[in-house]
């Protein structure tokens, strides 16, 4: 590219041309993205006693945290596991689709793209409703579950409150959050199956490893990137839905957003909400840093 | 070879492409709920979503609920304005991106990144909070909310516009220079026409970003309802059935719009082969 374009225009031009075009594009990021995170950081640290009409004073109440944690801990734990099994679960069905399609659809690779992502055409809210629906007590997703005993081990083990329901349980909001997500952890798997060498599949059958083995020691460590990628790009946006957890569970589900979208609508306590919205944040960039650092990949776009 | 491992080995090809449209068919299995939904005549069912018996009166009037016409022509301004700006201005820094050297192009990656990986609640709280802070507190409504759905568009709109372009084969702009095209001519009649699949994709991509969007909007829409916040409102006082009439259409339309693409892609790929 350097050769041809030093040919058409000085080099200093061509410098500050990528610049502009960037420009306009980085002042949005950095106006309504990375500056806000700096304003929710000074809500968190308001004096709880003002109200979103009266103002707040900023007064280094570092005190929002520790109250914060104290009363909605039990919501921050609920999240982080409902995120991290729906994360898990996805990770599972997620790869068989992903490897499907970059090993065996052949031609119509592009079809069952199309298909992966095809879900986002219509509304979040509406497919969250459908399984309110799939899941609700007379219907035959229920009588099933019913008779090869599945709900009386998804009560044992403490997803749902009895053994005869799905749906206002934990297990539903799970299965919620399994289905809503899935896309995240397809696209970029399929991204690092796709540019796996076959030829180095094919070269550990040949030097006798078992399918189980060659996929073990080749094909899954090759598709580590696609794995991280996938796998943030699931459990983050999972961790703070609350669209999940109110309509497909009850008051025992609630989890994080319920809570921050709460505090800062209907109650308007900026300061606790910011607070809350402050250590969601401070979880998840910690947990990331140490998984990415485990999983010894820097690569993630 | 023996029939038995013939059969083994017709097995292993196939279990695992039958896995992968079983999670396929999965996926679709809420849309299916949609579309029937769309038909159910709900008027025997305000507190429990089933479905009851079948109708035609939600297609004939779709509109029927109170307030949802103006939810939904709300939502549709919303994203149109979002994704014409996030897509121009996200083309615009994909291309300096792919194109150009710069200073902090780690951390530029890195910002494009975060917003797609950062949990919504805390996108739309930290917005609300600029908001108020900077005195529009009391000005939440249309323009709030399409400062918001551009921010988080623009990241999906540059990481697809920039695959698009870094696939892109350089010996074609090579060709047109060679051929004595300038820069601008090489520009408009040979690069951007080659990029301009991946722009549509990424529009596309907006619009249905922009158009679902409940989590973000929820918090910096003031007094404004869109069509996702409706929906969440209904949820409460019982779902009118309409709403899957919206879903139904918003999709098929998608939907067309893609395959249509597609099969105009495979076609012209004939045509150069043959």
């Amino acid at each position: 590219m350097a050769t041809l374009d030093d040919v058409a225009s000085p080099k200093a031009k061509r410098k500050l041309t990528g610049y502009w075009l960037i420009l306009p594009g980085a002042l949005w990021l950095g106006a309504f993205f990375v500056i806000p995170f700096y304003s929710l950081i000074s809500a968190s640290l308001f004096n709880p006693k003002g109200s979103p009409l009266t103002g707040y004073n900023m007064s280094w109440h570092f005190h929002n945290f520790v109250s914060a944690i104290d009363q909605y801990h039990a919501e921050i734990i609920r999240s982080l596991v409902y995120a991290g099994i729906a994360t898990l679960t996805c990770l599972v069905v997620g790869y068989v689709l992903a490897y499907a399609i970059a090993f065996k659809a052949g031609r119509w690779q592009n079809l069952m793209l199309v298909m992966v992502i095809a879900p986002f055409f219509t509304s979040f809210l509406l497919r969250t409703l459908s399984w309110k629906l799939i899941l609700s007590d007379d219907g035959k997703v229920v009588s099933f579950a019913n008779w090869i005993h599945l709900t009386n081990v998804l009560h044992w083990v403490h997803l749902t409150s009895t053994d005869d329901r799905l749906l206002a349980t934990p297990f539903a909001v799970i299965a919620g959050l399994t289905y809503n997500f899935l896309p995240f952890m397809v696209l970029p798997l399929y991204a690092s199956l796709e540019k796996i060498d076959i030829r180095l599949i094919e070269a550990s059958s040949d030097l006798y490893a078992s399918p189980i083995r060659g996929f073990a020691k080749v094909t899954f460590p090759l598709s580590l990137p696609g794995v991280v990628a996938g796998t943030l790009l699931t459990f983050i946006p999972a961790a703070g839905d609350y669209i999940n957890a109110t309509l497909l569970g009850d008051p025992n589900t609630r989890m994080v957003g319920n809570v921050i979208q709460g505090l800062f609508t209907t109650q308007g306590d900026f300061a606790n909400a910011g607070a809350l919205s402050v250590i969601l944040m401070v979880i998840i960039v910690g947990m990331v840093l140490v998984y990415v650092r485990t999983a010894g990949t820097e690569e993630l776009v | 070879m023996s029939p038995l491992f013939r059969i083994k080995r017709w097995i292993g090809d196939h279990l695992i492409l039958g896995l992968g449209l079983l999670v396929l068919v999965y996926t679709f299995v809420p849309i299916a709920v949609v579309v029937l939904m769309s038909f159910n005549d709900s008027s025997k069912s305000k507190n429990v979503y089933v479905f009851k018996s079948w109708t035609w009166q939600n297609w004939l009037h779709p509109f029927k609920p109170a307030g949802m016409g103006g939810d939904v022509l709300l939502s549709i301004e919303i994203a149109l304005v979002a994704t014409a700006i996030a897509t121009v201005i996200g083309t615009m820094a994909a291309f300096g991106i792919v194109r150009h050297r710069f200073a902090g192009r780690g951390i530029a990656n890195l910002v494009i990144f975060l917003p797609m990986a950062s949990p919504e609640i805390v996108m739309g709280s930290s917005l609300l909070a600029l908001f108020v802070a900077t005195g529009f507190g009391g000005h939440l409504g249309f323009i709030t909310i399409v400062i918001a759905h551009v921010m988080f568009c623009l990241s999906f709109v540059i990481i697809t516009v920039k695959a698009r372009l870094t696939g892109l084969d350089d010996n074609l702009e090579q060709a047109a220079m060679d051929l004595y095209a300038n820069e601008r001519e090489t520009f408009w009649r040979v690069t951007f026409p080659l990029v301009l699949p991946g722009i549509v994709s990424a529009a596309l991509l907006s619009f249905s970003l922009s158009f679902d969007d409940f989590i973000i909007t929820n918090l910096n829409a003031g007094q404004r309802v869109t069509f996702p916040m409706f929906v969440y409102g209904a949820n409460q006082r019982g779902v009118p059935m309409q709403v899957n009439v919206i879903g139904t259409a918003m999709f098929v339309i998608a939907i067309t719009i893609v395959l249509v693409g597609e099969f105009g892609r495979r076609r012209r790929e004939k045509l150069l082969a043959a």
